[in-house]
């Protein structure tokens, strides 16, 4: 099915001018724009957090905070850095892309698109706001583990927060899925369309499937916190082992819905810069829907220390380990599709590069965690926290930069400064590698995790993860000089901007007509 | 031969709005007024930001009818509202989904624990040594050891069924027979909106929502009788708390359901609204009431039988 645009006075004046223009919008580039700032403005409060975080453990001892503050700043900075930072952008990169790579001309539901983005200040503000309140910022960890989190003062707003995140990526996953299915280009099958948007389709599945659950997670916590049920009271005759399996059902998912739209961005970008096609386009979205399907029955490996039977146990990690299967056969296309190809290596390619090889290392002591009587010694230690800041640093992160650099030029129309971008990444790179490597060593070495002092014996790694994580903090800086010396100015984009590039998006100019496609374009079947 | 562009169908951009940002700004309210409510700060909050929010939706809702009216609406368009509202009703799936996964959780694992049952049951032979696990509870594991001094007591009766001879005035019963009944009259209501049988529509929509009504009071009838002579409550256990949360959370989706369906008949007898090809805010009222109907089956057999 297809579409005109029926309103033509409204293509003629374009965007309107002024703050109304962001406030009452109804376009797909705007709406993407708006969740992309946000994105960012959370990335440096997330950020702010972590450098508070990396300097009082910059050595032994407590130096700049309690350890109350400090179990607040690593529970703020978990829930932002998820809910704010990494699952906005990538909803802002869905509403750039996937009408202009489908070839609609905008998303199926505009209103309920600039809904689901406002929603999310709401959200966020009602967060944060229990800074300035009598008992402060949640700080029982972004897992919010009952019977921790119900004895939390505050915990109604963190609540009712939470739902509202829900709430808004509900109904931003419906409307990507409506959009997918039906406004698509004529012509265009499901198996031609682009990985991003195959990624985007499974997250959205996901996030329907899982947003639901973590809203019921919250609502029993507020129930058992503030009106006597027990759910997670064993002496009413619950359990708080519950709390941690309706949690991680929610939660594994949700991890999946963080690097999904990653793998996406990986295939475009790595394919364009290798001049090659992607190796294996089919068997790239079987593994992520079976990655997909799988997640939903993985959720206990994260609580394996927690006293579960024996044959549950077995179940989760054989399930766990399972996941490898797939997950290899997408590196293992990446690394076909780079293979005899006549590489060139901008920015963008640099961050996907980076991402194919730290999201391995990142998926390979994933595997470690998955053996059982393994993950009882690592379980809660910092080799947790290397692990999965190695799959959602250089994973997510780096892909959304890289997805940021590779499209900047079609959403601005100015090319970035390469050198600049360049500098950025090895800045980052180097930043991400010295952070988080060491801490797999104090990990292995026994150092618990979310302790805002430790022994000694971890001082010298600490110091060093310390200045790893000062050097990335502060290349971020960097990445937003150059993203705005590229919104004004920079070398003028021509429309395909990158000689390798394949796809609708590339057929129009740059910038992108604030409404794209006004007539559906020709897709060869 | 069509000219190029008739085969394709027209597409409706909606102009820039403000409905989407000062619904935002409401569910804020709401949302800060809710927790303000709970943590005893007071409710103004909550109810302006309610009041809001419901002022909101349905300036939206009108917006929308008015530009079906207007013939904005393409067959594209409400396939985009059929998926949506479809994809939505999968997503208050999943909300049940959680609060069911508990209630097997707790029956099947928690309970028995507690009462000492396999290898996980070590700990609640030494904790709760008196503890016996059964289903319902009627004496909670702190019960077990402190008696009458305990915070969280079992309840007087459950809710189950004591004997046939009470089938008569057993309240889930009807309520089981209201609401699949209700799910038949919304049914005929659509055969006889696609007949093009305003009043025949009218009819059977007007059962429905008085069935929706019936069962709400029964409902709260029965919470009535929980609350005033069967000692089961919220605090009750287990039990209490996930008798009542799940037939609170259907409950509410009733109730939704009912203003839900009651707009569609204020539309039809008051604006003419529909017509035998297009009722897509029928359609969706009526799948709404199909998905509140089954939920209901599961707790039946769920909660108040099994």
């Amino acid at each position: 099915m297809s579409a005109v645009i029926e309103n033509h006075e409204h293509d003629h004046h374009g965007p309107q001018k002024g703050i109304l223009r962001w406030l009452f919008t109804t376009n797909h580039k705007d709406i993407g724009t708006l969740y992309l700032w946000f994105s960012f403005l959370m990335f440096l409060t997330g950020g702010a957090m972590a450098m508070g975080i990396r300097a009082e453990l910059f050595e032994p001892g407590l130096q700049l905070m309690d350890p109350i503050r400090y179990n607040q700043l690593v529970t703020m900075h978990g829930l932002i850095m998820i809910f704010g930072a990494v699952m906005p952008a990538f909803v802002g990169l869905a509403n750039w892309l996937i009408p202009m790579q489908i070839g609609a001309p905008d998303m199926a539901l505009p209103r309920m698109n600039n809904l689901s983005f406002w929603l999310l200040p709401s959200a966020f503000i009602i967060l944060l706001s229990t800074a300035f309140m009598e008992g402060g910022m949640p700080g029982f960890g972004w897992t919010f583990y009952a019977p921790l989190s119900t004895n939390y003062p505050n915990i109604a707003y963190f609540v009712f927060a939470v739902h509202i995140m829900g709430i808004s990526s509900i109904m931003g996953s419906i409307n990507v899925i409506v959009t997918i299915m039906n406004m698509r280009a004529p012509g265009m099958t499901l198996m031609q369309m682009p990985l991003f948007v195959w990624s985007w389709l499974i997250t959205a599945y996901l996030l329907i499937a899982v947003m639901p659950v973590l809203a019921g997670a919250v609502t029993m916590l507020l129930m058992d916190a503030y009106f006597g049920t027990s759910f997670f009271d064993a002496a009413g005759g619950g359990d708080p082992v519950l709390f941690q399996h309706v949690f991680w059902f929610f939660g594994h998912p949700e991890v999946y819905i963080m690097i999904l739209p990653a793998f996406g961005i990986t295939s475009h970008i790595i394919s364009t810069f290798s001049r090659k096609p992607l190796f294996g386009h089919s068997s790239m979205v079987y593994a992520m829907v079976s990655i997909a399907v799988l997640s939903f029955v993985v959720w206990a490996h994260h609580m394996f220390t927690v006293g579960m039977p024996l044959a549950a146990e077995l179940f989760f990690m054989w399930a766990t380990m399972i996941i490898a299967i797939p997950t290899g056969v997408k590196v293992f296309n990446w690394v076909a599709t780079i293979f005899k190809g006549s590489i060139t290596y901008e920015t963008p390619m640099l961050f996907a590069i980076a991402f194919v090889v730290l999201f391995t290392i990142g998926g390979l002591s994933g595997l470690m965690l998955a053996i059982t009587p393994a993950d009882f010694q690592y379980h809660d230690t910092y080799f947790v926290v290397a692990h999965f800041h190695y799959v959602l640093v250089p994973g997510a992160i780096f892909s959304i930069m890289a997805a940021v650099y590779y499209w900047l030029p079609k959403w601005t129309g100015n090319m970035y400064d390469e050198k600049m971008g360049k500098l950025h990444f090895w800045l980052s790179f180097i930043g991400v590698n010295v952070t988080f490597f060491p801490q797999h060593f104090v990990g292995l070495a026994g150092m618990p995790r979310r302790y805002a002092d430790y022994a000694l014996q971890f001082a010298e790694w600490n110091a060093v993860s310390s200045i790893g994580a000062f050097l990335f903090g502060l290349s971020q800086l960097l990445f937003l000089y150059i993203v705005i010396k590229a919104v004004f100015a920079g070398k003028k984009a021509t429309a395909q901007v990158w000689d390798g590039a394949e796809g609708l998006e590339w057929t129009v100019d740059s910038p992108a007509p604030y409404h794209t496609f006004e007539t559906p374009p020709k897709v060869n079947g | 031969m069509e000219s190029k562009t008739d085969n394709f169908q027209k597409y409706y951009v909606p102009e820039k709005s403000a409905i989407p940002i000062i619904f935002a700004v409401s569910v804020f309210f709401a949302g800060f007024g809710a927790a303000n409510a709970i943590t005893g700060n007071g409710s103004t909050m909550l109810l302006l930001g309610m009041l809001a929010v419901v002022i909101t939706m349905s300036f939206w809702f009108s917006v929308v009818m008015k530009e079906s009216k207007a013939g904005l609406d393409t067959p594209q368009l409400n396939n985009s509202y059929v998926f949506g509202m479809g994809w939505f009703i999968f997503s208050e799936v999943m909300f049940f989904f959680a609060f069911f996964g508990a209630l097997f959780y707790i029956r099947q694992f928690a309970v028995p624990w507690l009462g000492g049952e396999g290898e996980k049951g070590l700990a609640g032979e030494l904790l709760w040594p008196e503890f016996e696990a059964t289903w319902p509870p009627m004496i909670t594991p702190e019960q077990s050891i402190m008696g009458n001094q305990a915070v969280t007591k079992g309840p007087d009766e459950s809710m189950y069924l004591h004997g046939i001879s009470g089938i008569i005035k057993w309240l889930p019963l009807w309520n089981t027979i209201v609401l699949l009944t209700s799910s038949g009259t919304v049914h005929f209501a659509h055969i006889a909106l696609k007949e093009n049988n305003r009043k025949r529509f009218n009819f059977w929509l007007g059962i429905t929502v008085c069935l929706a009504f019936i069962f709400v009071i029964l409902q709260a009838a029965e919470y009535y009788e929980a609350y005033a002579h069967l000692g089961l409550t919220l605090n009750s256990g287990v039990y209490g708390t996930t008798f009542f949360m799940l037939t609170g959370f259907h409950g509410m989706h009733v109730l939704i359901g009912g203003i839900f369906l009651l707009t569609q008949l204020f539309r039809s007898t008051g604006f003419k609204h529909f017509t035998e090809k297009e009722h897509f805010g029928f359609e969706a009222a009526s799948w709404y009431w199909h998905f509140v109907d089954v939920v209901w089956v599961c707790l039946f057999l769920f909660v108040y039988i099994i």
